[in-house]
């Protein structure tokens, strides 16, 4: 690949500000979803160890369970929680738009594409829940 | 009664004169049907002639008029007063681009990536004339059509935040001719055209901020083609490893 092509004399070069992504709400929205993945990740992390404590026997798991349930780890579920959905809202409206759903001849609109997905989470969602409610 | 006026913070910057651009405001006679291109003729042809910008369609067809207008990226023909109200509305050159003189960016960086990623139908081997043109159904027409209303404004590498931090990315516009190339039934250059659509200054440097889609004024959605282009890369490498003599040609 070709270096930058040097700066021409005369010409004004912008710079671009650190601050840049909070110049415009999509930027913004754009930042959210990225910084979105930090939080899903530790989720995940967390977890695993939960899954790990649980290969212990119980009263490791009954200690972690403990230490869970402490405001500041309750916090971070619930902010990890609405950033999950904030991300999942937003793959699935990307998603609509890069996959490409055929009928016939004809592409079906990405709006209708994410309603589809939309459902789908939704009933899915619904059914894990249920599920959990009746065993408990 | 007192004629309504409007007011236009207008970017100006003077070639090896001004160290940096600066916004000069212009007061200008409010009209319910006229543009921002329509109040910077007003100015350029009764208060100030040296202010210098790009137009000529006047229609939102040429795409040489692109403009930040408070901060978006517009066709000032078509971005009109009435939507600015109460004003005053901000006039920048193209973001990220380099400023030449006023309102007008250096385009080079544009045209050199469009010509690179071969926006023209390659053959292997031609048709002769007598065999008359290459025909397409609807179908094969609408597969690519939404890509081919592309005007060449650049409001969408405006718009890239990507653009603005890594200048040699490929960028949207680009990436969606070289991709509406590909699509195109009577084109057999994909295996020329995708390997540039797929470098490392290709689409994989797009991080789908969707800005470009968003700001499109021809509805191309660039954002569209750059990830399903990203789709197509991915699938060569998984053939390309589980067939290594190609599993496209
Ligand atoms: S893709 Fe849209 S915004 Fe970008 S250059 Fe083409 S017409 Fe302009
Ligand atoms: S002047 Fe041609 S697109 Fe605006």
């Amino acid at each position: 690949m070709s270096a930058p092509p040097a700066p021409r004399p005369g010409l004004y070069y912008p710079k671009m500000p650190a601050t840049w992504w909070l110049r415009r709400p999509a930027y913004l929205r754009f930042m959210l979803r990225e910084v979105s993945s930090v939080f899903i990740a530790i989720f995940l992390a967390v977890l695993m160890v939960q899954v790990y404590r649980a290969g212990q026997g119980p009263e490791a798991y009954a200690a972690f369970l403990e230490r869970l349930a402490s405001p500041g780890w309750i916090a971070f579920h619930a902010v990890a929680l609405g950033f999950a959905l904030y991300h999942s809202v937003t793959w699935l409206k990307l998603t609509a738009v890069v996959q490409v759903v055929r009928l016939g001849e004809h592409q079906v609109p990405p709006r209708l594409v994410a309603a589809g997905a939309f459902a789908f989470w939704g009933i899915l969602s619904l059914a894990i829940l249920f599920a959990v409610l009746l065993r408990s | 009664m007192a004629e309504e006026t409007i007011t236009l913070e207008v970017t100006r910057y003077r070639p090896r004169e001004d160290r940096e651009p600066r916004a000069q405001a212009f007061t200008v006679p409010y009209r319910k049907d006229w543009v921002v291109l329509d109040a910077l003729n007003h100015i350029k042809d009764r208060v100030d002639g040296t202010l210098t910008y790009r137009w000529s369609c006047r229609m939102g067809v040429c795409g040489s008029c692109g403009m930040m207008v408070n901060g978006v990226p517009k066709l000032t023909c078509a971005a009109f007063l009435r939507d600015y109200l109460p004003g005053p509305i901000r006039v920048e050159p193209l973001a990220y681009f380099p400023v030449i003189r006023d309102l007008v960016v250096d385009i080079e960086d544009f045209m050199g990536k469009l010509r690179r990623v071969m926006p023209w139908i390659i053959r292997r081997t031609e048709q002769p004339l007598t065999a008359g043109e290459y025909r397409q159904t609807p179908a094969q027409l609408e597969a690519y059509k939404q890509f081919s209303m592309c005007i060449n404004c650049m409001l969408c590498y405006a718009a890239c935040p990507v653009y603005g931090l890594s200048p040699l990315f490929i960028g949207p516009a680009a990436i969606a001719l070289g991709y509406r190339y590909n699509l195109d039934s009577r084109d057999e250059g994909y295996h020329l055209r995708q390997p540039i659509l797929a470098e490392a200054v290709g689409v994989w440097q797009c991080t789908f901020v969707g800005e470009c889609s968003a700001v499109c004024p021809k509805g191309v959605d660039p954002a569209a083609a750059i990830q399903r282009s990203k789709v197509a890369g991915a699938k060569d490498w998984f053939l390309s490893i589980l067939l290594p003599r190609g599993g496209r040609s």
